[in-house]
């Protein structure tokens, strides 16, 4: 019963959003100007109808409904109820329908409150939504649909795959899904603002919320997912430049680059047609990432069951939507009318050069991500990992992060260097010291060795937009670029620490036997069985003393799950301030030796502390520029007020 | 001094040749660094030059796997029926690595032996190492027979 009534309602809000972009097209072109006053409820009751669907799944997924085929494949009845309920999203169709649920609830939210931008403008942006979410409506009904019913009930669920039974399942995914699908706002506002040629301030004013937003949810839900990624995989390390980790990072670098490009439109009316040509490349990222991961067509750790017909549809999809909207900006483009201009050095010239690094990381992410694709059609089969990434990643974010560190002191519009040479010493100063001591204590890799020097500047240079201010007065979106760019230099900081410092242990022990790794000691005191709810487990009970310090215990477990039948490692992390230990339990070999596979990695939380400084800095600068618009909206309204009377 | 009219070209040519220059070093840089996919047979045919990272495909032979004195070192050999390479790895085996199942090692050749740093393994239904796939379409079913 609840399967069919939320296939009642996917369907209705699929027909809704039909109705939307109908209304929205027909009042566009003149002729059908009664249609206008639908548009904006149409899209909310959209969005109901379509979190109605979702949560009826939820609802399934809870009660687990053995009827439906989809909590059958995908959920157990002896499953702990946290991971029955976020297993919702944890396959295939599930995680498709909280995609479209955010579409459709972030294009309702967007028709309830956004009133600043001529209304022509608007109806396009909905109409735009809705085309949007028409093709994810039809590929979710026709070829995934998650209310199917199955002939039989089955007697018992196949459960869920055990990698996914961690709380960062509940987190990680609905993250994300916020961050990809936020982004299909900004696509929808380009196109609108393509339809009307209405790009100016006003217009990135409206569009950088939900820019911001988006950000935030991917800068969290990235941060979230290699956290995951570390402690759960048992490998040790924190980014494998897995196809679908790229398909996270391609969307952030896109909307990165818009959100600071919405800002010079927003502040100086310059870099229009480029704003408007990246609020379609970050949705459309968005969307190759998806297709990349739902067709299964790349080896990965997240690939759902893979089914060739989806990846066409998909692709379809992508086509559409890509190719529509590029072919709408080559069109339109050219009518976008020239901003301001600025000079090189200026505020807005340390933007373009930030935006110009950031395409081209962009773009060697994405190049080395469809490589193998492209190599396979040539009948050659070759993955591509860290040898190509992390050199020519860092090839063009080294010069991004050193103008990072002088952009925020340019002046707007045109500037010269010479004003701030003096104050820019500082952090200069700093990188210089850092590389002398590096150079003189340590033998370390051209990479890490740049990041730790570079950290310790960039530390501080994020710090120097604040100097000479009130530090009360200074805005919250000062506050916000100050705090996200100081994680940056946090994350940096992590990530070259633990390329440089970390030392790594690999030993069979015997019971009673003490191994040492790094600054630490650890005794193997014995081997024991333990049990979960839908799990046996064999633990390590070890004692690791940092230094000569107190004893702590460590209980790394290699898992057997039954259903489905499939074995995990869950590693121990001990954190202190300066590092963290990392401990993995392998195999009994034949003697009775038992396997263990130990890191100490200092600074290695940093990395996520960083992206979650940078997640707050975001939300710092959103409730920043979301009051002063409020504000700006009551003072208007206040004036407009006192004409009318004063008029009388 | 530069007008601002030419500024804008300026910075637009810019923008041109860092991601032309981009493109260009992304081309090169994937031409010598991706990791191309070997069978026994290819490695026998066409080495690979040493060093160069490379994954190796294949069966775990039968009786071939040894656990060194250390016990964390692993010896084994895979084949795909025509060839057999002799692997060594160091590290804790995925739990599904058995002799007589399917394995992807990533790694490099030193001389004659093939030294993986990381081993996948078949997880499970949802997860097949895509190489290992497509071999069960052409090769795998005479390949396990071949080999045992």
């Amino acid at each position: 019963m609840i399967a069919e009534f939320g296939l009642a309602a996917l369907w209705l809000a699929a027909a809704l959003a039909a109705l939307q972009l109908l209304a929205g097209a027909m009042s566009l072109t003149g002729k059908g100007e009664a249609f206008a006053g639908i548009v904006r409820p149409v899209a909310v009751v959209q969005g109901l109808l379509c979190a109605v669907a979702f949560a009826s799944l939820i609802v399934l997924f809870c009660q687990t409904d053995l009827s439906v085929k989809l909590v059958a494949m995908n959920s157990h009845s002896a499953k702990p109820f946290i991971y029955k309920f976020a297993g919702t999203w944890g396959n295939h169709e599930g995680s498709m329908l909280l995609w479209v649920a955010v579409m459709s609830l972030s294009g309702g939210f967007l028709a309830l409150v956004e009133r600043r931008l001529p209304e022509r403008t608007m109806l396009a942006t909905l109409a735009g939504q809705a085309f949007v979410s028409l093709g994810f409506y039809a590929f979710l009904l026709i070829s995934s649909n998650p209310f199917e019913r199955l002939p039989e009930p089955a007697k018992e669920g196949v459960g869920l795959n055990p990698l996914l039974q961690d709380m960062g399942l509940a987190f990680h995914p609905p993250t994300l899904y916020l961050g990809y699908v936020g982004l299909s706002v900004a696509f929808s506002f380009a196109i609108g603002a393509l339809v009307t040629r209405e790009v100016g301030p006003a217009f990135a004013r409206a569009m950088r919320p939900w820019v911001l937003g988006a950000w935030i949810f991917l800068t969290l839900g990235i941060t979230a997912g290699s956290y995951w990624a570390y402690y759960e995989l048992g490998w040790g390390g924190w980014w494998f430049w897995d196809p679908v980790e790229n398909a996270s990072l391609m969307p952030w670098l896109a909307a990165t680059a818009l959100l600071h490009s919405v800002s010079v439109l927003a502040a100086r009316n310059a870099l229009r047609a480029w704003t408007i040509m990246l609020g379609v490349v970050a949705f459309s990222m968005s969307m190759v990432g998806t297709f990349l991961v739902r067709s299964g067509i790349l080896t990965s750790v997240h690939a759902f069951a893979v089914d060739p017909e989806r990846g066409s549809f998909i692709l379809a999809l992508l086509a559409i939507n890509i190719g529509g909207a590029l072919t709408l900006f080559a069109i339109r483009a050219a009518t976008v009318t020239e901003g301001e201009r600025f000079a090189v050095t200026s505020r807005e010239g340390a933007l373009v050069f930030n935006n110009v690094m950031l395409s081209a990381i962009l773009g060697i992410v994405l190049f080395g991500t469809l490589y193998p694709l492209l190599a396979e059609a040539m009948g050659a089969k070759v993955s591509v990992g860290p040898p190509y990434f992390n050199p020519m990643g860092a090839l063009f974010a080294v010069p991004m992060l050193l103008v990072m560190a002088v952009g925020p002191l340019l002046r707007w519009r045109n500037d010269r260097f010479s004003r701030i040479r003096r104050v820019v010493l500082i952090p200069a100063a700093v990188v210089v010291i850092v590389a002398i001591g590096l150079a003189i204590w340590t033998r370390l890799h051209v990479l890490p060795f740049i990041g730790l020097a570079l950290a310790g500047g960039l530390a501080v240079a994020s710090l120097l937009p604040l100097r000479g201010r009130k530090l009360s007065r200074a805005p919250l979106a000062t506050w916000g670029m100050v705090l996200a760019h100081f994680g940056i230099a946090v994350s940096l900081f992590g990530m070259a620490s633990e390329s440089a410092f970390s030392t790594e242990r690999l030993v069979a022990v015997n019971l009673g036997e003490s191994t040492k790794v790094g600054p630490w000691n650890i005794r193997l005191n014995a081997i024991q069985s333990v049990a979960g709810p839908n799990w046996t487990a064999l633990e390590a009970d070890l004692t690791g003393r940092y230094r000569d310090g107190t004893a702590i215990v460590i209980k790394p477990q290699a898992r057997s799950f039954w259903s489905p039948p499939q074995q995990t490692s869950e590693s121990a992390l001990v954190t202190r301030w300066n590092g963290q230990l990392y401990a993995v339990l392998g195999d009994e070999a034949e003697d009775g030796r038992w396997q263990l596979r130990l890191w100490w990695k200092p600074f290695v939380p940093l990395i996520w502390l960083g992206g979650v400084l940078i997640g707050l800095g975001g939300l710092l600068a959103m409730i920043g520029r979301v009051a002063s618009d409020i504000r700006r909206i009551v003072a208007r309204d206040k004036i407009a007020f006192r004409r009318e009377r004063q008029g009388r | 001094v530069i007008r601002p009219k030419h500024q804008r070209l300026v910075l637009l040519v810019i923008a041109l040749v860092v991601l032309i220059a981009a493109g260009l070093l992304a081309a090169w840089a994937l031409r010598s660094q991706a990791s191309y996919f070997y069978v026994p047979s290819d490695i026998l045919a066409d080495p690979p030059e040493a060093g160069r990272a490379v994954r190796l495909g294949g069966m775990v032979e039968k009786g071939s796997l040894k656990t060194q004195p250390d016990g964390v070192t692993l010896a084994f050999v895979v084949g795909d029926g025509k060839a057999r390479v002799p692997v060594r790895f160091r590290g804790i085996a995925p739990s599904l690595f058995v002799e007589g199942s399917g394995v992807v090692a990533e790694g490099r050749m030193e001389g004659a032996t093939f030294v993986a740093d990381n081993l996948l393994a078949k997880h499970d239904e949802n997860y097949v190492p895509r190489e290992l796939k497509d071999m069960d379409q052409h090769q795998v079913k005479q390949v396990v027979a071949e080999t045992q």
